[in-house]
């Protein structure tokens, strides 16, 4: 052995040391588990789901494959990688059990490069994970937009340290990404089109949702609290440097969702919640209006539930065209108010008692708006149209909400650390 | 320092006598085979842990007992013979709500069968597949077995499988379905409290009835304490009870509330796999939101079918509940696993309670 060839072994030796010490699952990444194209699919994927060690990759084979029942992994530390989202296609057109194409409910999961397509449920569903990540996969329902969709395409709940990135979805029934109930999420660089709603982050906590295109879907990106839920009160949600336009897709949601009450051309819309900051996107052609902060419409029996939006931010956002043919409750509520076109961003101005009602809420739970000059908006001023005998006209002078919040830093996930190691080589 | 020696002689020595019998002893072939139960990992046959003296005609070994359910879980009408195993000088201790807390060794077996013609259920009847709760020293572990067509032994089956039954039901009708026997996680999927894996059957208020046994009728609960099958159980009358379902003579909302409980409560509570729906359906859940009244669903997609609400009070056939039970198609249908066809007589109660709901 040359003393250069001993150098470099010892260098190697060396970096599988610090590869080691560094990152803890680094031996078992080595074990990689392929499946083969020829064998029946279903049985050895699914056994393999299961019997897999943990820290294994399961790779599968470019080509469309047939399931006929959900898959479910329940191992934790799996990695389960196809040959790209155009290349390893799982398809669940027949599927006839289970009520997801596939169920995660192991740890530190992560998916990538393929597709599930026409699932009669959702799409990938991960239920109380901590770390879980979906890069570059599509969830798709082939047909295009349709009631018998299934409702969510990637959907986490009750879950951690969510990542989805570079992913696409299609045709959502409810939602095409939606992270509900669950804590420390990035949403980021994903397309989702043509869904009732492209993107939801629903009664959760900490979430970036940047860099995402939703287009010709229901409603763009929804940031919704529900109640009556084991995890309420939603708050500490950024949304920014998204691009969010032509949402021109009818509601083509089953009634009794919440989701069904999205109209059609909406696009980013802000329902409870407290603490979310909305920036620098790209926000037109969105029909019915741009920006929507609204409180939860419906009757609820929770008295631990705060249906208003509170402390939000509005800022920096470029705005396109909005309000010009508004649907559902933007036309047959807030555009006989302000009039056509509806203002690109509207506030429904319910606030939590008479005084706010009069004079606007606390400036600690109301919302501050600095948009760029020429953007409409109005705030209904539905509580105080409520109490005075002559009513109230919306305000329309955006003028009077300057103002801002400082908000938290960015999330940080423990899947999306960079690798120190590599800087060594 | 001798004595130090003779000490450890001493020790050695009870080591390799205590230990002996364990490594050296076989296992009987005539009774339940304890240290394939304690292995972690499962035979691959059924016969090898010894729980039947006759498999095929689900006659259990000594120590092995049947029992059953007031009200049981529906499983595409599949006939069910449950049986419980308790290693000898341990038991089970007693809970009032929860499944009872299994000793290490302990097994629950159920097998699903078809008679050829439900009119007479004791005739033809083919063995589909036993599946064994064990409880192992790191918690429970699920195990299907797949039974052959001679009915001679079943072959373990990880990642499930589909077969096609046929039976003639008690009205003559001939009935073909796809039977899913389920994989591990979907066993999982229903088997969870928490972190932990659970079984969902034997709490109190289902087993506390008169049970047919071989030496007489007597009730469950009492006949686990005497054998000593189960610590800590008061006398059955302090025991809770849930009425039979079908049982016409008992209340309609306790049939509903029972049938709901072993059916929904194991995913629809706090603890299980369906909380984030927020529908919780155990036997004594009494926040009406929380049940199903009035309200709304959360991510239920097509499964709303268009309806506001789960229950809406007097309107069966506007209610969420209803229309998910009465679907076979995956996207919509409750449960999520455990069948491919409805439960008529199911769906029927739980209509007419929501009928009675104001």
């Amino acid at each position: 052995m040359e003393k250069g060839e001993a150098m470099t072994s010892f260098k190697h030796a060396l970096m599988g040391l610090l590869i080691l010490v560094v990152t803890p699952a680094a031996l078992a990444e080595d074990a990689i588990v392929r499946i083969d194209a020829s064998t029946d699919i279903q049985e050895a994927l699914q056994e393999a789901l299961i019997l897999a060690e943990p820290g294994t990759t399961i790779e599968l084979p470019e080509g469309t494959f047939s399931f006929s029942a959900a898959l479910s992994l329940d191992v934790p530390d799996i990695t389960v990688r196809g040959a790209g989202m155009d290349k390893t296609i799982l398809t669940f057109k027949n599927q006839i059990a289970g009520s997801e194409g596939l169920l995660i409910t192991s740890d530190r999961v992560s998916i990538e490069n393929l597709a599930v397509e026409d699932t009669p449920g959702d799409g990938i569903k991960a239920k109380g994970v901590d770390t879980v990540s979906f890069r570059n996969v599509r969830v798709e329902w082939t047909r295009g937009p349709n009631a018998e969709n299934g409702a969510y395409g990637l959907y986490p709940v009750e879950s951690k340290n969510v990542l989805i990135e570079g992913s696409v979805v299609k045709g959502a029934s409810d939602a095409g990404i939606y992270v509900g109930q669950s804590q420390d999420i990035i949403v980021r660089n994903n397309r989702a089109e043509l869904n009732v709603a492209g993107i939801e982050i629903e009664n959760s906590y900490r979430a970036d949702v940047y860099g995402n295109t939703a287009t010709r879907n229901t409603g763009g990106i929804l940031v919704f609290d529900l109640p009556n839920l084991p995890q309420m009160g939603g708050h500490s949600v950024r949304v920014y440097q998204n691009k969010v336009v032509g949402n021109d897709t009818a509601n083509f949601a089953p009634p009794g969702n919440i989701v069904a009450t999205v109209p059609r051309g909406s696009g980013i819309m802000i329902m409870a919640n407290r603490e979310v900051e909305v920036f620098e996107n790209e926000i037109g052609e969105n029909a019915s209006a741009n920006i929507l902060l609204v409180a939860y419409p419906r009757e609820y029996n929770d008295p631990t539930y705060n249906p208003l939006p509170r402390r939000i931010y509005v800022h920096d956002n470029k705005h396109g065209r909005a309000g010009w043919d508004p649907d559902g409750a933007v036309k047959d509520l807030i555009a006989p108010r302000t009039g056509m076109p509806v203002p690109q961003i509207v506030w429904d101005g319910v606030v939590d008692g008479f005084w706010a009602g009069l004079f606007g809420p606390d400036d600690e739970e109301s919302v501050m708006i600095n948009e760029p000059e020429g953007t409409t908006f109005a705030n209904l001023q539905f509580v105080k149209d409520h109490i005075l005998p002559w009513g109230a006209d919306p305000d329309r002078d955006i003028e009077d909400y300057a103002g801002s919040y400082e908000f938290r830093g960015p999330v940080e996930l423990p899947q999306d650390k960079p690798v120190a190691v590599a800087e060594n080589n | 320092m001798r004595v130090l020696l003779l000490v450890l002689l001493t020790l050695v020595f009870l080591m390799g006598v205590t230990s002996a019998p364990a490594v050296a002893a076989p296992p009987s072939t005539a009774a339940v085979n304890d240290a394939a139960l304690l292995t972690p990992r499962p035979a691959r046959k059924l016969s090898a842990y010894n729980l039947f003296k006759d498999g095929a005609a689900q006659v259990p070994n000594d120590g092995v007992y049947p029992y059953d359910l007031a009200t049981p879980l529906f499983t595409d009408y599949a006939h069910k013979y449950r049986f419980v195993y308790v290693p000898e000088g341990k038991a089970a201790a007693y809970d009032d709500r929860e499944s009872f807390v299994f000793p290490v060794g302990s097994v629950l077996v159920k097998t699903f069968a078809y008679p050829a013609d439900f009119r007479e259920p004791e005739e033809n009847i083919r063995l589909i597949e036993t599946r064994l709760l064990i409880r192992g020293d790191k918690g429970w572990a699920a195990w299907a077995y797949v039974w052959n067509a001679d009915m001679t032994d079943a072959d373990l089956k990880v990642a499930g499988k589909v077969l096609p039954v046929s039976w003639v039901d008690e009205a003559g009708d001939q009935r073909d379905i796809q039977y899913v026997v389920p994989n591990r996680n979907q066993c999982k999927g229903c088997h969870v409290m928490g972190d932990e894996f659970s079984p969902i059957g034997p709490k109190a208020r289902n087993l506390n009835f008169t049970y047919d046994y071989e030496g007489g009728a007597e009730n469950q609960l009492a006949f686990w304490a005497n054998h000593g099958l189960l610590d800590g159980a008061p006398a059955p009358a302090g025991a809770p009870s849930v009425p039979r379902y079908d049982d016409p003579a008992a209340p309609l909302e306790a049939r509903a509330r029972a049938y709901l409980d072993i059916n929904c409560a194991h995913c629809h509570r706090a603890e299980g796999p369906g909380s984030t729906s927020g529908l919780f359906l155990t036997w004594w859940e009494q926040n009406k939101t929380a049940w199903g009244y009035l309200k709304r669903p959360v991510a239920a997609g097509r499964g709303s079918g268009g309806f506001m609400f789960d229950i809406d009070p007097g309107k069966p056939d506007q209610s969420i509940l209803i229309h998910r039970l009465k679907s076979t198609d995956p996207g919509v249908m409750m449960p999520e696993v455990g069948r491919t066809t409805v439960h008529t007589e199911g769906v029927e109660l739980l209509r007419e309670w929501i009928k009675t709901i104001e």
